[in-house]
């Protein structure tokens, strides 16, 4: 009787498991939750997790909720292959990772060999901010999807700015030693070879991921060097530490970064960083938009108040998410990625489109400018991101030639 | 003469401060006879405590009250926790102090949060006090390199002429007779080991607003400083001292130097675009205190001025 029982609770435990897993779609979030660079991934969860509530309170996507499950990475690639491997032992057919384009690199090397060995239980990666160019280059794979524009993207658009500015003479570029900040530095000095030629390139400088705690004698050299403006692709800690040193070591030039952005930068910064550290992004929260946007952004703030609205290619990735399992009537992961090739969607900021032939999205770009005059401030100061008239690249004019030779799957 | 008067000073502030922590550390080494794990993270305690004491006072009561309070959690922590696992041998400490430098961690992480919090420079010493070829030196790098040496001269002072000085050296090397004559010495271990702590609490209050407070802080620091210790040789306070100094000016003039591999060892034929070629010497820089661990582990066991083998 007792062993009757006990099969019964375990036959109805199974079943419990087994409709838990019917009704939720569950996107395993594989990014650093601590360490260094802790604070970036905890914040791109926080928008993940939130962009999956607003969906759920619409009813979902194909019926089922939408659950984002934490994997802390620690940033190393290796870790990541474990932390896939036990998301992949739970069920989970989508990944989302942003931080670090090693780790993105060992992902959709994972992914593929998985995808070519177990035909009909695909995995589909939303790539948030991983922008090593390669991925939608040489290396592109079908079920790789970014959402972010690609370092050469981004360089392209900051060296246009460069084009402009007649009294910049000199740059000094300044990096991750990592394929990203390498995939940067390459960039920035083809771009300015072709923009502005006569610009002098007085430093080129990798210096190792996470591990420099005072940057001012790397600042010391910039300034010796007579640079007139700084181009960085750094994040995270990197990037505080950078432009921190930067700002008190008194360097008045402008500080062209990708990252400027990231958590705790303005609160290191500070006033003296005003109008000189320029971002490139896809979003500022001080931009012209809708007024369910301007709620939307609102009500995140609210809901977190330890951060700000940032990633908002999270929230985009998810809305074309559920736009291409609406469109394929399925959330297998094949269908979806069928379903997000060409893809256009009317976003808060313009019309985005995710790019058929190599899965690079087309977004509006802005060039930000830190800034005191700001409606929404950053960190809980009033300084923060802001943009003018000629600021805006649109969507059409950041799209570059791609290499990429996509193998599909059957359909 | 650039870069090399900047990377002195440079070099010189950033090894006070590691000999700031590294000294509290070496202390409590010659006294437990065990490397405390958690040493970092009162220096990370105090950067916080900082923070916390400037946002409700100013700064000034900071710099006096953080480290006092360090000290006290350091001295509980002896009290009540060490040196009752202390019975168990020196594995159960060591492991102790493990759990300790997590547990800290999570805590800090409870009460400010995961991110970087707005612990700056105090608005007295937020100018610039002179150029330097060009680049603004803040006032604050000047005053942190008064307050390292001024610790460095109280504690000289203390260990070296005063009486209680004499016994703590004396409790270090031989407990059982200091006890014998009639002196607490749980007491006296338990105040060095909160003196250590406070210390390191002190190099958090002003390293913290010069670097960056944040829950990252022991980790970023603590391997850092186990190298010191080892490198200046276990227990000693001139060998940390020495070490210190070496490794923040070896790490910075790495920094400052604008050369690969190429350009040194071109003449054996190594070309500048080939892959070891290409390695600049400001890349290795943050190698440099782990490729100083090794090689003195290599070639000189007990440290530059230590005087136990292990």
């Amino acid at each position: 009787m007792k062993l009757m029982k006990s099969a019964a609770l375990a036959a109805a435990m199974a079943f419990a498991a087994a409709g838990a897993s019917a009704d939720t779609l569950k996107i395993a979030f594989i990014d650093p939750l601590s360490g260094p660079f802790g604070p970036s991934g905890d914040a791109g969860l926080k928008e993940w997790v939130y962009a999956a509530d607003v969906v759920n309170a619409a009813g979902g996507i194909g019926g089922q909720q939408v659950e984002i499950v934490g994997y802390d990475n620690k940033i190393n690639p290796k870790e990541s292959l474990v932390q896939l491997q036990k998301a992949l032992d739970n069920g989970i057919r989508y990944v989302a990772q942003g931080n670090g384009s090693a780790v993105a690199s060992a992902l959709i090397d994972a992914i593929d060999k998985h995808n070519k060995r177990n035909p009909g239980d695909e995995v589909l990666f939303l790539n948030y901010a991983a922008v090593d160019p390669s991925f939608t280059n040489d290396r592109c794979m079908f079920y790789h999807f970014r959402f972010d524009a690609d370092a050469d993207m981004k360089m392209a658009a900051v060296t246009d700015w460069i084009k402009g500015q007649d009294d910049i003479k000199s740059v000094y570029i300044i990096g991750q030693d990592y394929s990203f900040g390498k995939a940067v530095a390459a960039a920035a000095v083809s771009n300015l070879e072709a923009k502005r030629p006569d610009i002098d390139i007085v430093g080129n400088e990798l210096h190792p991921l996470g591990k420099v705690k005072d940057f001012t004698p790397y600042v010391q050299k910039i300034i010796s060097s007579g640079a007139d403006a700084i181009i960085t692709g750094n994040w995270g800690a990197d990037m505080v530490l950078l432009v921190k040193a930067a700002i008190t070591s008194g360097f008045d030039g402008p500080i062209l970064t990708y990252y400027g952005g990231s958590l705790g930068a303005a609160v290191a910064m500070g006033e003296g960083a005003v109008g000189q550290v320029k971002a490139i992004v896809e979003v500022n929260t001080n931009l012209e938009t809708t007024p369910e946007q301007d709620a939307y952004i609102d009500a995140y703030e609210k809901a977190y108040p330890d951060n700000n609205y940032y990633y908002h290619r999270i929230h985009n990735a998810m809305n074309m998410f559920k736009m291409a399992a609406d469109k394929a009537g399925s959330t297998a992961p094949k269908d979806i990625a069928f379903a997000l090739e060409g893809m256009e969607y009317e976003s808060p900021y313009g019309k985005i489109t995710m790019r058929a032939d190599n899965h690079q999205i087309l977004q509006p770009m802005f060039m930000s400018t830190f800034s005191d005059n700001v409606k929404r401030g950053v960190e809980k100061l009033p300084l923060g991101w802001a943009s003018g008239d000629g600021d805006r690249i649109e969507a059409e004019a950041t799209a570059l030639e791609t290499t990429c030779n996509m193998e599909r799957p059957a359909n | 003469m650039e870069t090399f008067v900047p990377s002195l000073l440079n070099g010189v502030i950033y090894g006070l401060l590691l000999f700031m922590l590294s000294s509290g550390l070496t202390l409590i080494f010659s006294m437990m006879g065990v490397l405390n794990f958690a040493h970092a993270s009162f220096y990370m305690l105090g950067a916080y405590f900082a923070f916390t004491i400037t946002q409700s006072t100013n700064f000034w009561f900071a710099l006096i009250l953080a480290p006092i309070l360090v000290g006290l959690v350091g001295a509980g922590v002896e009290k009540w926790g060490l040196r009752k696992v202390h019975a168990n041998g020196h594995v159960a400490e060591l492991l102790f102090t493990f759990g300790l430098a997590y547990l800290i961690d999570e805590v800090v992480k409870i009460f400010w949060g995961r991110n970087a919090v707005d612990y700056r420079v105090p608005e007295l010493l937020d100018f610039t006090i002179f150029e330097l070829y060009g680049s603004d030196y803040p006032a604050y790098r000047i005053f942190m390199l008064f307050v390292a040496i001024s610790m460095l001269v109280a504690l000289w002072f203390l260990l070296k002429k005063t009486r209680a000085g004499l016994i703590i050296q004396a409790a270090l090397t031989h407990p059982h007779m200091v006890g014998h004559l009639g002196h607490n010495v749980p007491r006296i271990f338990m105040t060095v080991f909160g003196a250590g702590c406070a210390l390191a609490g002190l190099a958090g209050v002003i390293g913290g607003n010069y670097l960056v407070t944040d829950p990252a802080m022991a980790a970023f620091m603590g391997p850092i400083v186990f190298v010191v210790v080892v490198v200046g040789g276990m227990g000693s306070l001139e060998g940390a001292f020495v070490a210190s100094l070496l490794l923040g000016l070896l790490q910075t003039f790495a920094i400052s130097v604008d050369a690969t591999f190429a350009d040194i060892f071109g003449f054996l034929g190594l070309a500048a675009t080939s892959e070891v070629g290409s390695i600049s010497i400001s890349s290795l820089a943050p190698m440099i205190p782990f490729l100083m661990l090794v090689l003195i582990l290599m070639v000189r066991p007990r440290g530059l001025m230590g005087d136990r083998e292990f």
